[in-house]
Protein backbone atom coordinates (compact mmCIF):
# COMPACT_ATOMS: atom_id res chain seq x y z
CA UNK A 1 0.00 0.00 0.00
CA UNK A 2 1.54 3.02 -0.95
CA UNK A 3 1.85 6.41 1.66
CA UNK A 4 -0.88 8.26 -0.02
CA UNK A 5 -3.51 5.91 0.54
CA UNK A 6 -3.90 5.57 4.11
CA UNK A 7 -6.14 9.04 3.80
CA UNK A 8 -8.40 6.94 2.17
CA UNK A 9 -8.96 4.63 5.18
CA UNK A 10 -10.08 7.03 7.51
CA UNK A 11 -12.88 9.09 7.40
CA UNK A 12 -14.75 11.45 10.09
CA UNK A 13 -17.23 8.58 11.63
CA UNK A 14 -15.63 5.34 10.20
CA UNK A 15 -12.19 3.41 9.29
CA UNK A 16 -12.16 0.66 6.36
CA UNK A 17 -12.10 -2.70 7.65
CA UNK A 18 -7.92 -3.39 6.53
CA UNK A 19 -6.98 -1.09 9.42
CA UNK A 20 -7.77 -4.38 11.47
CA UNK A 21 -5.88 -6.44 9.08
CA UNK A 22 -3.94 -5.45 6.24
CA UNK A 23 0.16 -6.40 7.54
CA UNK A 24 1.76 -3.52 5.18
CA UNK A 25 -0.54 -1.13 7.37
CA UNK A 26 0.85 -2.54 10.38
CA UNK A 27 4.72 -2.20 9.24
CA UNK A 28 3.79 1.00 8.42
CA UNK A 29 2.20 1.94 11.70
CA UNK A 30 5.48 0.69 13.47
CA UNK A 31 7.16 3.10 11.59
CA UNK A 32 5.31 6.09 11.11
CA UNK A 33 3.75 6.46 14.86
CA UNK A 34 5.31 3.83 17.16
CA UNK A 35 8.67 5.40 16.55
CA UNK A 36 7.26 9.11 16.06
CA UNK A 37 5.96 9.74 18.93
CA UNK A 38 5.78 9.58 22.60
CA UNK A 39 5.47 6.45 24.07
CA UNK A 40 4.76 5.31 27.36
CA UNK A 41 7.34 3.24 29.46
CA UNK A 42 6.99 3.17 33.00
CA UNK A 43 6.19 4.83 36.10
CA UNK A 44 8.22 6.63 38.30
CA UNK A 45 7.60 3.98 41.03
CA UNK A 46 9.17 1.23 38.65
CA UNK A 47 12.51 3.06 39.04
CA UNK A 48 12.05 4.68 42.61
CA UNK A 49 15.96 4.97 43.11
CA UNK A 50 19.49 5.05 42.08
CA UNK A 51 20.43 2.37 40.12
CA UNK A 52 16.93 0.64 39.56
CA UNK A 53 15.62 -0.77 35.86
CA UNK A 54 12.61 -1.97 34.05
CA UNK A 55 12.32 -3.44 30.70
CA UNK A 56 10.35 -2.23 28.96
CA UNK A 57 9.07 -1.21 24.92
CA UNK A 58 8.64 1.50 22.70
CA UNK A 59 6.32 0.26 19.93
CA UNK A 60 8.44 -3.36 18.93
CA UNK A 61 12.03 -2.66 20.50
CA UNK A 62 12.89 -3.53 23.81
CA UNK A 63 13.87 -1.05 25.87
CA UNK A 64 15.75 -1.16 29.72
CA UNK A 65 14.28 2.21 31.63
CA UNK A 66 16.46 2.86 34.15
CA UNK A 67 17.58 5.99 36.67
CA UNK A 68 20.72 6.85 37.28
CA UNK A 69 22.59 7.52 41.10
CA UNK A 70 21.77 11.15 40.12
CA UNK A 71 18.29 10.49 39.60
CA UNK A 72 17.79 11.06 35.95
CA UNK A 73 15.67 8.69 33.71
CA UNK A 74 17.08 6.83 30.43
CA UNK A 75 15.45 4.80 27.95
CA UNK A 76 18.12 2.07 26.25
CA UNK A 77 17.74 -0.22 23.70
CA UNK A 78 18.04 -3.77 24.86
CA UNK A 79 20.89 -4.15 22.65
CA UNK A 80 24.41 -4.90 22.88
CA UNK A 81 26.62 -2.91 20.54
CA UNK A 82 28.88 -5.67 20.01
CA UNK A 83 26.69 -8.50 18.53
CA UNK A 84 23.54 -7.35 19.12
CA UNK A 85 22.73 -9.33 22.43
CA UNK A 86 20.22 -7.95 25.09
CA UNK A 87 22.17 -6.90 27.84
CA UNK A 88 18.64 -7.07 30.47
CA UNK A 89 16.42 -9.92 30.92
CA UNK A 90 14.84 -9.28 33.93
CA UNK A 91 11.54 -7.45 34.36
CA UNK A 92 12.92 -5.01 37.07
CA UNK A 93 15.17 -4.59 39.28
CA UNK A 94 18.55 -2.77 40.71
CA UNK A 95 21.95 -2.59 39.15
CA UNK A 96 24.69 -0.30 38.78
CA UNK A 97 26.12 -1.24 35.52
CA UNK A 98 24.42 -3.69 32.59
CA UNK A 99 27.28 -6.27 31.95
CA UNK A 100 26.30 -8.61 28.69
CA UNK A 101 26.60 -12.01 29.44
CA UNK A 102 28.00 -12.80 25.59
CA UNK A 103 31.64 -11.15 25.79
CA UNK A 104 31.60 -9.11 28.56
CA UNK A 105 30.90 -5.75 27.50
CA UNK A 106 29.71 -3.48 30.25
CA UNK A 107 27.52 -0.45 30.32
CA UNK A 108 26.77 2.09 32.73
CA UNK A 109 23.09 2.22 33.69
CA UNK A 110 22.98 5.59 31.41
CA UNK A 111 23.99 3.83 28.70
CA UNK A 112 27.91 4.61 28.28
CA UNK A 113 30.06 1.83 27.48
CA UNK A 114 32.28 1.51 30.40
CA UNK A 115 35.06 -1.55 29.50
CA UNK A 116 35.45 -4.14 26.82
CA UNK A 117 37.63 -7.16 27.89
CA UNK A 118 40.47 -7.42 26.04
CA UNK A 119 40.11 -3.95 24.06
CA UNK A 120 43.66 -4.35 22.68
CA UNK A 121 42.51 -6.92 20.06
CA UNK A 122 40.66 -3.27 18.57
CA UNK A 123 44.07 -2.09 18.31
CA UNK A 124 43.44 1.86 17.86
CA UNK A 125 40.16 1.26 16.03
CA UNK A 126 37.13 1.36 19.04
CA UNK A 127 36.41 4.53 20.53
CA UNK A 128 34.24 3.15 23.33
CA UNK A 129 32.24 6.90 22.99
CA UNK A 130 31.05 5.39 19.85
CA UNK A 131 29.46 1.97 21.30
CA UNK A 132 27.41 3.30 24.38
CA UNK A 133 23.77 1.40 24.32
CA UNK A 134 21.17 3.78 21.99
CA UNK A 135 19.60 6.37 24.15
CA UNK A 136 16.09 7.52 23.36
CA UNK A 137 14.64 10.97 23.99
CA UNK A 138 12.77 10.20 27.58
CA UNK A 139 10.52 13.15 29.32
CA UNK A 140 8.46 12.47 32.61
CA UNK A 141 5.23 13.98 33.56
CA UNK A 142 3.79 13.58 37.14
CA UNK A 143 5.12 10.01 37.66
CA UNK A 144 4.24 9.07 33.43
CA UNK A 145 7.65 8.38 31.60
CA UNK A 146 7.78 8.75 28.25
CA UNK A 147 10.05 7.51 25.44
CA UNK A 148 10.78 8.33 21.53
CA UNK A 149 12.77 7.67 18.96
CA UNK A 150 12.68 11.42 17.55
CA UNK A 151 14.58 14.36 18.87
CA UNK A 152 12.79 16.96 17.16
CA UNK A 153 9.01 16.30 17.88
CA UNK A 154 7.84 18.61 20.56
CA UNK A 155 8.39 18.16 24.17
CA UNK A 156 6.41 15.77 26.16
CA UNK A 157 4.31 18.69 28.55
CA UNK A 158 2.85 20.20 25.02
CA UNK A 159 1.94 16.66 23.07
CA UNK A 160 0.04 15.54 26.75
CA UNK A 161 -1.62 19.37 26.27
CA UNK A 162 -5.59 19.27 27.81
CA UNK A 163 -4.58 15.59 29.19
CA UNK A 164 -2.13 17.49 31.30
CA UNK A 165 -5.61 18.15 33.66
CA UNK A 166 -6.79 14.69 34.06
CA UNK A 167 -3.23 13.16 34.72
CA UNK A 168 -3.22 15.56 37.82
CA UNK A 169 -6.74 14.44 38.67
CA UNK A 170 -6.19 10.51 38.01
CA UNK A 171 -3.28 10.80 40.48
CA UNK A 172 -5.21 12.14 43.29
CA UNK A 173 -5.91 8.62 43.99
CA UNK A 174 -2.68 8.15 46.14
CA UNK A 175 -4.75 9.52 48.60
CA UNK A 176 -2.21 12.23 49.72
CA UNK A 177 0.70 9.81 49.23
CA UNK A 178 2.12 9.56 46.23
CA UNK A 179 1.12 6.66 43.42
CA UNK A 180 2.92 3.51 42.97
CA UNK A 181 2.32 0.87 41.29
CA UNK A 182 1.86 -2.80 42.96
CA UNK A 183 1.85 -5.47 39.99
CA UNK A 184 0.57 -6.28 36.35
CA UNK A 185 -1.35 -8.80 35.00
CA UNK A 186 -0.25 -9.42 31.36
CA UNK A 187 -2.65 -11.14 28.73
CA UNK A 188 -2.70 -10.83 24.68
CA UNK A 189 -5.66 -11.42 22.41
CA UNK A 190 -5.53 -12.40 18.65
CA UNK A 191 -6.56 -9.12 17.54
CA UNK A 192 -5.12 -5.69 16.36
CA UNK A 193 -3.84 -2.66 18.64
CA UNK A 194 -6.39 -0.22 17.79
CA UNK A 195 -9.25 -2.58 18.70
CA UNK A 196 -8.13 -2.08 22.00
CA UNK A 197 -7.19 1.62 21.81
CA UNK A 198 -10.98 1.94 20.69
CA UNK A 199 -12.17 -0.08 23.82
CA UNK A 200 -10.70 2.53 27.11
CA UNK A 201 -13.37 4.92 25.97
CA UNK A 202 -16.15 2.72 24.96
CA UNK A 203 -18.84 3.10 27.87
CA UNK A 204 -21.46 1.78 25.09
CA UNK A 205 -20.33 -1.90 25.30
CA UNK A 206 -20.03 -1.74 29.47
CA UNK A 207 -23.42 -2.69 30.58
CA UNK A 208 -23.81 -5.38 28.17
CA UNK A 209 -20.42 -7.08 28.21
CA UNK A 210 -19.72 -6.39 31.74
CA UNK A 211 -23.29 -7.56 32.73
CA UNK A 212 -21.86 -10.64 35.15
CA UNK A 213 -19.26 -8.13 37.10
CA UNK A 214 -22.36 -5.42 37.20
CA UNK A 215 -23.92 -9.01 38.45
CA UNK A 216 -21.18 -9.55 41.51
CA UNK A 217 -21.34 -6.08 43.22
CA UNK A 218 -23.50 -4.95 46.14
CA UNK A 219 -26.64 -2.43 44.96
CA UNK A 220 -24.65 0.39 45.76
CA UNK A 221 -21.55 0.10 43.96
CA UNK A 222 -23.62 -1.17 40.96
CA UNK A 223 -25.43 1.76 40.35
CA UNK A 224 -22.39 3.58 40.30
CA UNK A 225 -20.92 1.41 38.03
CA UNK A 226 -24.00 2.02 35.75
CA UNK A 227 -21.43 4.07 33.70
CA UNK A 228 -24.36 5.17 31.19
CA UNK A 229 -26.75 6.55 33.78
CA UNK A 230 -24.72 8.92 35.63
CA UNK A 231 -24.59 11.81 33.17
CA UNK A 232 -20.96 11.84 32.26
CA UNK A 233 -19.51 12.27 28.80
CA UNK A 234 -16.24 11.88 26.07
CA UNK A 235 -14.12 14.51 25.59
CA UNK A 236 -11.47 14.86 22.55
CA UNK A 237 -8.52 15.90 24.12
CA UNK A 238 -6.56 16.34 21.30
CA UNK A 239 -3.14 14.93 19.50
CA UNK A 240 -5.81 11.54 19.95
CA UNK A 241 -5.69 11.63 23.39
CA UNK A 242 -9.98 11.43 24.88
CA UNK A 243 -11.29 11.07 28.22
CA UNK A 244 -14.66 9.26 29.03
CA UNK A 245 -15.66 10.12 31.91
CA UNK A 246 -18.40 8.00 33.35
CA UNK A 247 -18.86 8.56 37.17
CA UNK A 248 -18.63 12.50 37.58
CA UNK A 249 -18.72 12.67 41.18
CA UNK A 250 -15.67 10.86 41.06
CA UNK A 251 -13.78 13.19 38.62
CA UNK A 252 -11.83 14.94 42.21
CA UNK A 253 -11.39 12.68 44.53
CA UNK A 254 -10.38 15.47 47.18
CA UNK A 255 -14.54 16.42 46.79
CA UNK A 256 -17.39 15.35 48.94
CA UNK A 257 -14.94 14.20 51.80
CA UNK A 258 -18.00 14.54 53.94
CA UNK A 259 -20.21 12.17 51.85
CA UNK A 260 -21.43 8.88 53.62
CA UNK A 261 -18.70 5.97 53.30
CA UNK A 262 -20.03 3.61 50.44
CA UNK A 263 -20.90 0.17 51.99
CA UNK A 264 -18.30 -1.91 50.09
CA UNK A 265 -15.73 0.30 51.78
CA UNK A 266 -17.31 0.66 55.03
CA UNK A 267 -14.92 -2.22 56.39
CA UNK A 268 -11.56 -0.69 55.36
CA UNK A 269 -12.59 2.96 56.72
CA UNK A 270 -13.23 0.87 60.09
CA UNK A 271 -10.20 -0.95 59.99
CA UNK A 272 -8.37 2.34 59.34
CA UNK A 273 -9.82 4.38 62.02
CA UNK A 274 -8.89 1.37 64.50
CA UNK A 275 -5.18 2.11 63.70
CA UNK A 276 -5.30 5.82 64.79
CA UNK A 277 -6.35 6.98 61.09
CA UNK A 278 -7.74 10.97 61.88
CA UNK A 279 -11.29 10.53 60.29
CA UNK A 280 -10.89 13.35 57.51
CA UNK A 281 -7.70 11.16 56.42
CA UNK A 282 -10.05 7.75 56.68
CA UNK A 283 -12.34 9.53 54.22
CA UNK A 284 -9.53 10.88 51.80
CA UNK A 285 -7.87 7.51 51.41
CA UNK A 286 -11.32 5.68 51.13
CA UNK A 287 -12.67 7.87 48.47
CA UNK A 288 -9.34 7.42 46.68
CA UNK A 289 -9.55 3.44 47.10
CA UNK A 290 -12.00 3.22 43.91
CA UNK A 291 -10.27 5.27 41.79
CA UNK A 292 -11.27 7.89 40.13
CA UNK A 293 -14.37 8.01 37.74
CA UNK A 294 -12.88 8.39 34.08
CA UNK A 295 -10.80 6.93 31.60
CA UNK A 296 -7.79 9.08 29.82
CA UNK A 297 -6.65 7.70 26.55
CA UNK A 298 -3.70 8.64 25.76
CA UNK A 299 -2.33 7.97 21.88
CA UNK A 300 -0.84 5.77 21.06
CA UNK A 301 -0.51 3.22 23.67
CA UNK A 302 -1.17 3.98 27.55
CA UNK A 303 -4.49 4.96 29.05
CA UNK A 304 -5.22 5.72 32.80
CA UNK A 305 -7.90 3.91 33.70
CA UNK A 306 -10.19 4.44 36.89
CA UNK A 307 -7.87 2.52 39.37
CA UNK A 308 -4.97 1.57 36.94
CA UNK A 309 -2.85 1.96 33.48
CA UNK A 310 -3.70 0.24 31.08
CA UNK A 311 -0.80 -0.55 28.49
CA UNK A 312 -0.53 -2.04 24.99
CA UNK A 313 1.82 -3.39 22.94
CA UNK A 314 1.49 -4.58 19.40
CA UNK A 315 3.03 -7.86 18.72
CA UNK A 316 1.47 -8.09 15.02
CA UNK A 317 -1.31 -7.13 13.18
CA UNK A 318 -3.76 -9.81 14.91
CA UNK A 319 -1.93 -9.98 17.95
CA UNK A 320 -1.46 -7.42 21.49
CA UNK A 321 -0.21 -7.35 24.84
CA UNK A 322 -2.07 -5.61 27.47
CA UNK A 323 -1.16 -4.95 30.77
CA UNK A 324 -2.87 -3.45 33.42
CA UNK A 325 -0.70 -2.25 35.87
CA UNK A 326 -1.76 -1.95 39.64
CA UNK A 327 -1.35 1.05 41.31
CA UNK A 328 -1.45 1.52 44.86
CA UNK A 329 -0.17 4.29 47.85
CA UNK A 330 2.86 4.67 48.24
CA UNK A 331 3.50 4.78 51.52
CA UNK A 332 -0.29 4.55 52.45
CA UNK A 333 -1.94 2.06 54.76
CA UNK A 334 -1.28 -1.36 53.84
CA UNK A 335 -5.12 -2.44 54.05
CA UNK A 336 -5.89 0.25 51.36
CA UNK A 337 -3.71 -1.50 49.21
CA UNK A 338 -4.95 -4.67 49.95
CA UNK A 339 -8.11 -3.55 49.14
CA UNK A 340 -6.61 -2.21 45.60
CA UNK A 341 -5.30 -5.44 44.57
CA UNK A 342 -8.50 -7.24 45.08
CA UNK A 343 -10.47 -4.63 43.69
CA UNK A 344 -7.70 -4.72 40.89
CA UNK A 345 -8.04 -8.75 40.82
CA UNK A 346 -11.88 -8.60 40.93
CA UNK A 347 -12.23 -7.30 37.43
CA UNK A 348 -8.68 -7.12 35.39
CA UNK A 349 -6.70 -9.83 34.42
CA UNK A 350 -6.98 -13.02 32.15
CA UNK A 351 -9.61 -14.52 34.84
CA UNK A 352 -10.94 -10.81 36.23
CA UNK A 353 -14.81 -10.68 35.93
CA UNK A 354 -14.70 -8.20 33.33
CA UNK A 355 -11.05 -8.66 31.42
CA UNK A 356 -11.79 -12.02 29.59
CA UNK A 357 -14.68 -10.51 28.53
CA UNK A 358 -13.63 -7.64 27.08
CA UNK A 359 -10.87 -10.08 25.44
CA UNK A 360 -13.41 -12.10 23.88
CA UNK A 361 -15.18 -9.24 22.24
CA UNK A 362 -11.81 -7.99 20.73
CA UNK A 363 -10.92 -11.59 19.52
CA UNK A 364 -14.67 -11.16 18.16
CA UNK A 365 -13.85 -8.68 16.08
CA UNK A 366 -10.60 -9.44 14.71
CA UNK A 367 -12.38 -12.38 13.37
CA UNK A 368 -15.40 -10.93 12.06
CA UNK A 369 -13.01 -8.06 10.44
CA UNK A 370 -12.30 -11.65 8.05
CA UNK A 371 -15.69 -11.01 6.09
CA UNK A 372 -15.77 -7.83 3.91
CA UNK A 373 -12.56 -5.85 3.84
CA UNK A 374 -14.63 -3.09 1.74
CA UNK A 375 -17.02 -2.32 5.03
CA UNK A 376 -16.51 0.22 7.01
CA UNK A 377 -15.86 0.36 10.68
CA UNK A 378 -18.72 2.56 12.02
CA UNK A 379 -17.32 5.18 14.80
CA UNK A 380 -19.97 7.68 14.30
CA UNK A 381 -22.25 7.54 17.64
CA UNK A 382 -22.48 10.97 18.99
CA UNK A 383 -24.82 12.31 21.20
CA UNK A 384 -24.75 16.01 22.28
CA UNK A 385 -22.66 16.69 25.93
CA UNK A 386 -24.81 17.35 28.61
CA UNK A 387 -25.01 20.98 28.81
CA UNK A 388 -21.15 22.51 30.11
CA UNK A 389 -19.22 20.17 31.43
CA UNK A 390 -16.82 19.51 28.45
CA UNK A 391 -14.10 22.79 27.81
CA UNK A 392 -14.83 25.09 25.89
CA UNK A 393 -14.15 24.62 22.22
CA UNK A 394 -13.27 20.80 22.62
CA UNK A 395 -15.78 18.24 20.54
CA UNK A 396 -17.85 16.52 23.31
CA UNK A 397 -20.61 14.06 23.39
CA UNK A 398 -22.39 11.81 26.12
CA UNK A 399 -20.84 8.95 27.43
CA UNK A 400 -21.72 6.31 25.00
CA UNK A 401 -20.70 8.54 22.03
CA UNK A 402 -17.77 7.53 19.93
CA UNK A 403 -15.84 10.51 19.93
CA UNK A 404 -12.86 9.25 21.57
CA UNK A 405 -12.47 6.53 18.95
CA UNK A 406 -12.88 9.35 16.29
CA UNK A 407 -10.21 11.28 18.06
CA UNK A 408 -7.57 8.91 18.07
CA UNK A 409 -8.50 7.99 14.46
CA UNK A 410 -7.70 11.19 12.83
CA UNK A 411 -4.55 11.50 15.34
CA UNK A 412 -3.69 8.09 13.23
CA UNK A 413 -4.50 9.73 10.00
CA UNK A 414 -2.37 13.06 10.62
CA UNK A 415 0.45 10.59 11.53
CA UNK A 416 -0.01 8.02 8.60
CA UNK A 417 0.07 10.64 6.02
CA UNK A 418 2.68 13.16 7.42
CA UNK B 1 9.78 -24.65 47.33
CA UNK B 2 12.39 -27.14 46.05
CA UNK B 3 12.02 -29.49 43.48
CA UNK B 4 13.45 -32.10 45.28
CA UNK B 5 10.86 -34.15 47.72
CA UNK B 6 11.31 -32.78 51.11
CA UNK B 7 11.44 -35.51 53.52
CA UNK B 8 7.95 -35.46 55.20
CA UNK B 9 7.20 -33.15 58.14
CA UNK B 10 5.17 -35.73 60.56
CA UNK B 11 3.27 -33.76 63.33
CA UNK B 12 0.51 -36.18 64.68
CA UNK B 13 -0.64 -37.50 61.37
CA UNK B 14 -3.51 -39.68 63.36
CA UNK B 15 -6.38 -38.16 61.95
CA UNK B 16 -4.52 -36.52 58.23
CA UNK B 17 -6.33 -38.03 55.04
CA UNK B 18 -4.31 -40.72 53.41
CA UNK B 19 -2.30 -39.62 50.50
CA UNK B 20 -4.56 -42.20 48.17
CA UNK B 21 -7.21 -40.61 49.61
CA UNK B 22 -6.43 -37.36 48.88
CA UNK B 23 -5.28 -37.76 45.17
CA UNK B 24 -8.66 -39.42 45.12
CA UNK B 25 -10.48 -36.14 45.93
CA UNK B 26 -8.46 -34.14 43.56
CA UNK B 27 -8.77 -36.16 40.73
CA UNK B 28 -12.12 -36.13 41.40
CA UNK B 29 -11.91 -31.91 41.44
CA UNK B 30 -10.25 -32.11 38.37
CA UNK B 31 -12.95 -33.98 36.48
CA UNK B 32 -15.65 -31.38 38.17
CA UNK B 33 -14.04 -28.73 36.85
CA UNK B 34 -12.97 -30.17 33.20
CA UNK B 35 -17.19 -31.27 33.13
CA UNK B 36 -17.64 -27.31 34.50
CA UNK B 37 -19.81 -28.88 37.35
CA UNK B 38 -18.97 -25.90 39.48
CA UNK B 39 -22.43 -26.42 41.72
CA UNK B 40 -20.82 -29.87 42.96
CA UNK B 41 -17.23 -28.03 43.03
CA UNK B 42 -18.18 -25.10 45.56
CA UNK B 43 -19.36 -27.24 48.47
CA UNK B 44 -15.57 -29.03 47.65
CA UNK B 45 -14.50 -26.01 49.81
CA UNK B 46 -14.04 -25.56 53.92
CA UNK B 47 -15.31 -21.95 54.96
CA UNK B 48 -12.19 -20.48 54.77
CA UNK B 49 -10.55 -22.41 52.19
CA UNK B 50 -8.73 -19.60 49.79
CA UNK B 51 -8.29 -20.39 45.89
CA UNK B 52 -5.32 -18.42 44.37
CA UNK B 53 -3.53 -18.27 41.39
CA UNK B 54 -0.87 -15.67 41.30
CA UNK B 55 0.82 -13.65 38.96
CA UNK B 56 5.01 -14.50 40.68
CA UNK B 57 6.55 -17.64 41.65
CA UNK B 58 8.07 -18.51 45.17
CA UNK B 59 6.31 -16.57 47.16
CA UNK B 60 4.38 -16.30 50.31
CA UNK B 61 2.25 -13.42 51.40
CA UNK B 62 -0.41 -13.46 48.42
CA UNK B 63 -2.33 -11.04 50.22
CA UNK B 64 0.23 -8.27 49.32
CA UNK B 65 0.70 -9.17 46.02
CA UNK B 66 -1.54 -8.98 42.77
CA UNK B 67 -2.86 -12.15 41.93
CA UNK B 68 -4.81 -13.47 39.27
CA UNK B 69 -7.42 -14.61 41.59
CA UNK B 70 -7.81 -14.75 45.15
CA UNK B 71 -10.94 -15.90 46.40
CA UNK B 72 -12.54 -16.45 49.60
CA UNK B 73 -15.77 -18.48 49.61
CA UNK B 74 -18.04 -14.82 48.64
CA UNK B 75 -15.63 -14.57 45.51
CA UNK B 76 -15.98 -18.30 45.02
CA UNK B 77 -19.64 -17.87 44.73
CA UNK B 78 -20.14 -15.36 42.87
CA UNK B 79 -17.08 -16.18 40.12
CA UNK B 80 -19.52 -19.80 39.42
CA UNK B 81 -22.53 -17.83 39.27
CA UNK B 82 -20.94 -15.47 36.62
CA UNK B 83 -19.61 -18.72 34.76
CA UNK B 84 -22.85 -20.29 34.65
CA UNK B 85 -25.02 -17.39 33.75
CA UNK B 86 -24.61 -17.32 30.12
CA UNK B 87 -23.88 -13.86 30.30
CA UNK B 88 -20.28 -13.79 30.30
CA UNK B 89 -18.98 -13.45 27.10
CA UNK B 90 -15.87 -15.40 27.60
CA UNK B 91 -17.41 -18.59 29.42
CA UNK B 92 -20.78 -18.96 27.22
CA UNK B 93 -19.52 -20.86 25.64
CA UNK B 94 -16.11 -21.21 27.37
CA UNK B 95 -13.19 -23.01 25.89
CA UNK B 96 -13.05 -26.96 26.22
CA UNK B 97 -10.23 -28.03 28.85
CA UNK B 98 -9.15 -31.43 29.28
CA UNK B 99 -6.62 -31.16 32.54
CA UNK B 100 -4.68 -34.41 34.42
CA UNK B 101 -2.68 -34.01 37.68
CA UNK B 102 -0.17 -36.25 38.47
CA UNK B 103 3.97 -35.83 40.30
CA UNK B 104 2.02 -36.07 43.28
CA UNK B 105 4.68 -35.18 46.44
CA UNK B 106 3.21 -34.71 50.30
CA UNK B 107 4.28 -31.97 52.23
CA UNK B 108 2.85 -31.62 55.44
CA UNK B 109 0.87 -33.93 57.03
CA UNK B 110 -0.85 -32.66 60.25
CA UNK B 111 -3.37 -33.11 62.38
CA UNK B 112 -6.36 -33.78 60.30
CA UNK B 113 -4.73 -32.12 57.08
CA UNK B 114 -2.41 -33.32 54.53
CA UNK B 115 -0.35 -31.13 51.84
CA UNK B 116 0.11 -31.93 48.78
CA UNK B 117 1.95 -31.09 45.75
CA UNK B 118 1.49 -31.68 42.19
CA UNK B 119 1.62 -30.74 38.58
CA UNK B 120 -1.31 -29.97 36.16
CA UNK B 121 -0.85 -30.16 32.72
CA UNK B 122 -4.31 -28.82 30.74
CA UNK B 123 -5.25 -28.10 27.08
CA UNK B 124 -7.12 -25.90 26.07
CA UNK B 125 -9.58 -25.96 23.03
CA UNK B 126 -11.47 -23.14 21.51
CA UNK B 127 -12.23 -21.24 18.11
CA UNK B 128 -9.71 -23.99 16.15
CA UNK B 129 -6.69 -23.60 18.66
CA UNK B 130 -5.29 -25.76 21.21
CA UNK B 131 -3.61 -23.99 23.82
CA UNK B 132 -1.60 -26.15 26.73
CA UNK B 133 -0.93 -24.74 29.83
CA UNK B 134 1.29 -25.93 32.67
CA UNK B 135 1.08 -25.37 36.21
CA UNK B 136 2.51 -26.52 39.31
CA UNK B 137 -0.30 -26.88 42.35
CA UNK B 138 -0.90 -26.80 46.03
CA UNK B 139 -3.51 -28.64 47.53
CA UNK B 140 -4.38 -28.27 51.33
CA UNK B 141 -6.93 -30.91 52.10
CA UNK B 142 -8.48 -31.64 55.70
CA UNK B 143 -10.63 -33.99 57.03
CA UNK B 144 -14.01 -33.41 58.32
CA UNK B 145 -17.13 -34.78 59.62
CA UNK B 146 -18.41 -34.10 56.39
CA UNK B 147 -15.46 -35.51 54.52
CA UNK B 148 -12.64 -34.14 53.29
CA UNK B 149 -12.85 -31.01 52.18
CA UNK B 150 -10.17 -28.87 49.68
CA UNK B 151 -9.00 -25.57 52.32
CA UNK B 152 -6.05 -24.30 50.57
CA UNK B 153 -5.39 -24.37 46.74
CA UNK B 154 -2.66 -22.44 44.88
CA UNK B 155 -2.34 -22.92 40.96
CA UNK B 156 0.98 -21.55 40.17
CA UNK B 157 0.88 -21.53 36.50
CA UNK B 158 4.64 -22.03 34.73
CA UNK B 159 4.25 -18.89 33.18
CA UNK B 160 2.41 -17.16 36.12
CA UNK B 161 4.59 -13.90 35.66
CA UNK B 162 4.23 -13.55 32.02
CA UNK B 163 1.50 -13.42 29.23
CA UNK B 164 -1.92 -15.23 29.47
CA UNK B 165 -4.71 -15.43 27.40
CA UNK B 166 -8.10 -14.52 28.46
CA UNK B 167 -9.36 -17.23 30.51
CA UNK B 168 -13.04 -18.79 31.26
CA UNK B 169 -12.78 -21.28 33.01
CA UNK B 170 -11.58 -22.25 36.10
CA UNK B 171 -7.72 -23.31 36.77
S1 LIG C 1 27.21 -9.39 22.05
FE1 LIG C 1 27.49 -8.25 23.83
S2 LIG C 1 29.59 -8.45 24.27
FE2 LIG C 1 29.34 -9.54 22.44
FE1 LIG D 1 -14.76 -3.47 28.92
Amino acid sequence: MSSTDFATLVRDDRVLTPMYTDEAIFEEEMDRIFKNTWVWVAHASDVPTGNTFKTSWVGREPVIVTRDKQGKIHTLLNRCRHRAASVCEKRKGKASVFVCPYHGWSYDVDGKLRKVPHISGYGEGLDTDDYGLVSLRTEEYNGMIFATFKDDIQPLVEFLGSAKKWIDLFMKQGGGYGVKTLGEHRFRFPGNWKIQLENTTDAYHFPIVHKTFLDSLDPEAENVFQVLAHGGWVEDLGNGHSVMVMIPDLIDLEDNLDAPIPQRFEELAKELAAEGMPDDQVRRVVRAVGGSGFNLNLFPNVACSMAFFRVLRPIEVDETEIMHVAIGMDGGPDAANRMRLRLHEHFQGPMGFGTPDDAEGWERVQRGARAGQDLWVMVNRGVDAPEGVAAPGHNAGDVSAETGMRAAYQMWKRMMTA
Amino acid sequence: MSTIAEPLNRSDAAAAPSLQDAIQFVWAEADMLDRLDYKAWLPLWTEDGRYIVPTERDISDYDDRLNILNDDAEMRQARVKRLLSGFSMSSAPPARTVRTVSRFVPVVVEDGAITLRAAMIMVEYKYERMRTMAADVVYRIVSTADGLKLDRKIVTLVNCDDYQHGIGYLL
